[in-house]
């Protein structure tokens, strides 16, 4: 009988180590959105402000972490930092330093554009009814920004996720990895194997991806509305 | 139109404006201007474009920093930038030429917020004062709307029931039916002077001469930043006594071909 290569996903755990090399591409996403979103709301907020000492700071940083390829920057964390400074750090902690900084950065831009976009009038009218500056921006400027940054951001994210399978490079185990490694384990019995573990892999990116954009598209629905 | 445009008595000095100076970088705007505005009058600022008008407003609202001389208003000074600026703006309403409703709130959220967060007042007194306001611009069956669901006549009316529902002691109204169809036009300024005969003291910059002609307790006429001519609308309107009045006022006549 001609072999399909889809019990392999069957054999032993390897179903499981996929997820769990799901859970590690989740988590390091997660955690880097999360706090890439904390941090470039500040950017986003000092990169308005009239200063020109810290506009030129933040422009250089958001210009070199665009121009510099994800990978690159994962080199440069994990095997630069040890070369250099002999800091070892963990793949995985690389991998989350990487994208916070890159995250943070566009982020930061995405917020600085929201910011940009609400215009002056908003902001004096809510002075002109008596707001303080901190009720001002909790009431009206604020819910404004968050509702033109929404699709941008959900981009970024799912931008970001999808980038974490380069990690697999500096040596983290996440779901690419898991999938390849089961693929070779497999080569010689089931050489059909690969399509259906990168198709699982596929369907796996999906359905962390997909509810996020279609929470996206419903807030966007209700804002609208 | 004759027993608006009588001198009603003037009551008791609201906002003291003296020596005020303000210039954008180095280009003088308004330039030692004083003023007084009193309790209940209808003061109109007319002017050529650029001629400080608008500016004189958002000064008197805190919205400008100046470079000279002082606002009063009740006694206290705002031109300092003092944590109690919020609170001295409590008692100016003030409407913009843009529509300047909060996108993201429908009308009644947008009347609210105002009085519930910068004054704390009860929800439920609130949004009965806001339905009566509301009631009385003929919006009322618009309170759960959103703005851009509104035409630019709705939009500058609710805009008015806003301010208002914050007891200002003076309305500001800076060009509010610039923006507005012809059609519109009409709406709003009904409700300027329906304001007007209840009593509220008000500055308006508007270049609707008839409307200026119908609502004012006085006319202010600035060019260049320094106020030019002041009279009563009778005056103003039929025998100005300045060269630069008289050429402004022109550019409203159309001689027939």
């Amino acid at each position: 009988m001609q072999d399909m290569g889809i019990e392999v996903l069957f054999q032993g755990r390897n179903f499981v180590r996929l997820l769990e090399g799901l859970w590690v591409t989740v988590r390091i996403s997660v955690f880097s959105v999360i706090v890439s979103t904390l941090l470039g709301i500040i950017l986003g907020m000092i990169m308005t402000m009239k200063n020109p000492l810290l506009r030129i700071i933040t422009r250089c940083y958001l210009e070199f972490v665009r121009i510099m390829p994800q990978l690159v920057l994962l080199f440069l964390v994990y095997f630069g930092l040890t070369k250099m400074f002999r800091i070892n750090l963990s793949g995985e902690i690389s991998a989350i330093i990487v994208f916070v900084i890159w995250g943070t950065a566009e982020m930061g831009d995405l917020v600085r554009g929201a910011l940009t976009s609400i215009p002056v009038h908003q902001y004096e009218s809510g002075k002109a009814l008596g707001l303080t500056t901190v009720q001002n921006y909790c009431y009206v400027i604020i819910p404004q920004t968050i509702r033109r940054l929404l699709p941008q951001a959900i981009n970024l994210v799912t931008r970001m996720i999808k980038t974490t399978s380069l990690i697999v490079l500096i040596g983290v185990v996440e779901v690419v990895k898991v999938g390849q490694q089961i693929i070779e384990a497999s080569r010689l019995t089931s050489p059909s194997a690969a399509v259906w573990v990168y198709g699982v892999i596929f369907f796996l990116y999906f359905i962390v991806c997909y509810p996020i954009s279609i929470l996206s598209k419903r807030l966007e629905v209700k804002w609208r509305n | 139109m004759e027993e608006l445009s009588e001198m009603k008595t003037p009551g008791e000095t609201l906002v003291e404006i003296k020596n005020l100076n303000k210039k954008f970088d180095d280009t003088s705007v308004l330039k030692d201007i004083s003023l007084d505005i009193h309790q209940g009058e209808v003061v109109v600022l007319l002017g050529p474009s650029g001629c400080g008008k608008s500016t004189l407003l958002r000064c008197i609202n805190g919205l400008e920093k100046i470079q000279g001389g002082e606002i009063i208003l009740e006694g206290e000074k705002l031109n300092e930038q003092t944590k109690r600026m919020h609170l001295i703006r409590q008692k100016i309403g003030m409407v913009f030429q843009s529509y300047d409703l909060f996108p993201h709130m429908t009308v009644l959220e947008n009347i609210i917020l105002g009085p519930r967060k910068a004054e704390k007042r009860a929800k439920k007194e609130v949004v009965k004062e806001a339905e009566e306001l509301l009631q009385r611009v003929g919006l009322l069956d618009k309170k759960n709307a959103y703005p851009r669901q509104l035409s630019g006549g709705q939009k500058q009316r609710v805009a008015i029931v806003r301010a208002l529902c914050m007891h200002p002691k003076i309305m500001l109204f800076d060009e509010v039916t610039a923006a507005l169809d012809p059609e519109m036009v009409r709406e709003v300024l009904d409700v300027m002077l329906k304001l007007a005969k209840d009593g509220m003291t008000m500055v308006i910059v508007t270049h609707e001469m008839q409307f200026a002609k119908a609502v004012a307790d006085r006319i202010i006429f600035l060019d260049n930043g320094i106020i030019v001519e002041e009279s009563d609308p009778q005056t103003f309107f039929t025998n100005p006594s300045t060269d630069r009045a008289k050429q402004f006022l022109n550019l409203f006549e159309f001689d027939a071909i």
